[in-house]
């Protein structure tokens, strides 16, 4: 399907050209087009509207050490700080202004941050609230509260926990001893008061994205109460704790001008979100703290045209991969 | 004088004669829109569209009209699920075999919004939304400042829109108002085997929904003599959507059943 050409109109709206966007995800093959390995600049990515603001709310805090993380949050990284509550409130309060349509709760581990549930309970009075989570912190009271809420909200609350693998070994390698029982417990935590959880699952095994292995990762979910179990698989980065272990992007391992399918000008999560953390605004939750991604001080700094100029963009380009759930 | 709009035929071509003569009945003829999507899901997709052409009613262009009419390979629904896209796939490839050739250009040549001026209100309407055709407009997804931005940008006092098969309707503070016309052609996953279409009086600024019965068992069997999916005949006759799921937000899933 035709995506119009966004190129020429940069951050503008198009009435009446109402725009097909063909969400078919593109991968590595051999019809895809090749990231560039010459000089050719990075191409401009039109910013078309803040859909999707991310708040980096616990910034590089967490209560695990995950070997694949991008931006090698732990209990002793303080790289990137928690976000002042003012910080949070002041954003959610331009939110509606802006015209947001989501906003996305991510870390670090979020529900270490102390005014978590004021962050989460203010987000819905303006729009639907994702939280991305570990799931170590939903105890039996957080669950009780996050099910309350989510039959009340105005709108819709998202719980998104991470699981890296079909069983504890698989997992735990990844995620830390004795991780994988405590994530399922909180899935089933959530299940049983209503929630519907969804489970985001790192590609770090080979296989997993697999039909047999998403057919499992259901049947596990249903095992542990989920009525209506959703996965979402996400790709390898190379960067943060996964690049420090096994080799970040090459230097020349970049996009070029031409190499963007028109579809992507739209379908590129980056064309419509915006995270911002308490060091600044970037243009997506993977570049928190890549050399030269800041954006600037603001919100405001953030709400404009991009270069695709890191090595990250290639995979997001090869894999249509995209953070929202 | 109230307007009608309903969307979302996917070939159910029983729900569709329903719905006109429910249009007949409240007089509202000559003042009811389609917003698209004539065909998926059900049988015999050239039934409904040469009722619909007959019918006279003015037609946005949905994603699937927009992919048959251009020959493409997909619908275009915007799964993202590989679960979600093997059912589309098999709707798809149905309907595409079973169109009759003459609608194809009828088809392509739909606008993609219309604009309707009435009771000193700009009405747009758009399939999925006025930027682009298959997004999804969910209740519980589109907050207001949202919403208010699209409706400034694209110079309406009223939007109207369908895609996701739920209705819903909202006036904001600014005065605008959003209307999810919601989907004839399949139950709205609330366990009623009636549909709904939209009627509004631009006068007044009420919308409401209007319930269409129809013979739901009928439809339910010529699915399955097509060789379609049971599971598209068990929404029918159940209310439930038990196909395309994944696309739903949180708070829509949990009000189905599957």
């Amino acid at each position: 399907m035709p995506e119009h050409d966004v190129a020429s109109t940069p951050g503008m709206a198009r009435p009446d050209s109402a725009e097909i966007h063909d969400d078919r995800r593109r991968t590595d093959s051999p019809a895809a087009p090749r990231p560039s390995r010459g000089t050719a600049a990075p191409p401009w990515l039109p910013f078309r509207h803040l859909d999707t603001l991310w708040l980096q709310v616990t910034g590089t805090l967490c209560n695990l050490r995950c070997t694949h993380c991008f931006i090698s949050c732990g209990p002793e990284n303080h790289s990137v700080s928690l976000m002042p509550k003012d910080q949070v409130l002041d954003a959610l309060a331009r939110a509606p202004g802006l015209g947001v349509r989501e906003l996305y709760y991510t870390g670090g581990e979020p529900f270490l941050h102390p005014d978590i549930r004021l962050f989460i309970e203010r987000g819905l009075e303006v729009a639907p609230v994702t939280v991305l989570t570990n799931g170590i912190l939903i105890t039996e009271r957080q669950a009780e509260w996050l099910g309350a809420l989510f039959g009340s909200c105005r709108y819709s609350l998202d719980i998104r926990i991470s699981l890296d693998g079909l069983t504890a070994e698989q997992n735990d390698a990844v995620r830390g001893a004795g991780t994988f029982a405590k994530i399922t417990r909180a899935v089933g935590r959530l299940a049983a008061r209503g929630l519907v959880p969804a489970v985001a699952v790192t590609e770090v095994h080979e296989g997993m994205g697999a039909p047999e292995a998403r057919l499992a990762f259901l049947e596990l979910l249903r095992g542990r109460g989920c009525r209506s179990p959703r996965v979402k698989f996400l790709p390898v980065f190379r960067l943060g704790a996964q690049a420090e272990r096994l080799g970040g992007y090459a230097e020349d391992e970049r996009l070029a001008e031409g190499d963007l399918a028109p579809e992507e000008y739209a379908s590129l999560q980056c064309s419509s979100a915006r995270l911002l953390a308490a060091d600044g605004v970037y243009p997506c939750p993977l570049l928190l703290g890549q050399p030269g991604t800041r954006m600037g001080s603001g919100l405001d700094d953030g709400l404009r045209d991009i270069r695709l100029a890191h090595g990250a963009c290639v995979t997001c380009h090869l894999t249509g991969m995209t953070c929202r759930t | 004088m109230p307007l009608g709009f309903f969307g979302g035929i996917y070939n159910n071509h029983l729900a569709l004669e329903a719905t006109l003569e429910r249009v007949h009945a409240l007089g509202i003829e000559g003042r009811t829109w389609c917003l698209g999507d004539i065909g998926g899901f059900g049988p015999h997709p050239d039934h409904a569209l040469e009722l619909l052409r007959a019918s006279g009613v003015p037609v946005v262009q949905g994603n699937y009209d927009y992919a048959l009419g251009h020959g493409l390979g997909d619908c275009g629904c915007g799964y993202t699920d590989p679960r979600d896209n093997r059912y589309a796939a098999i709707s798809y490839r149905y309907t595409r075999e079973r169109t009759h050739p003459r609608h194809l250009p009828w088809l392509r040549d739909l606008p993609p919004v219309l604009r309707v001026e009435a009771g000193g209100r700009a009405i747009l309407l758009c399939h999925g939304s006025p930027r682009r055709t298959n997004e999804f407009l969910w209740e519980s997804t589109s907050p207001d400042g949202f919403l208010e931005w699209l409706c400034t940008a694209h110079g309406c006092d009223v939007l109207v829109c369908t895609h996701t098969g739920i209705p819903w309707t909202r006036r904001l503070d600014s005065g605008q108002r959003v209307i999810n016309c919601g989907a004839i052609g399949r139950p709205a996953n609330n366990g009623k085997t009636e549909v709904a279409f939209a009627l509004y009086d631009p006068e007044t600024d009420d919308c409401t929904f209007v319930p269409v019965a129809y013979d739901h068992e009928r439809l339910a069997a010529e699915v399955l003599a097509e060789g379609l999916p049971a599971e598209f005949a068990e929404t029918l006759t159940s209310g439930w959507w038990t196909s395309c799921l994944e696309v739903l937000p949180a708070r829509e899933r949990a009000a189905g059943q599957f």
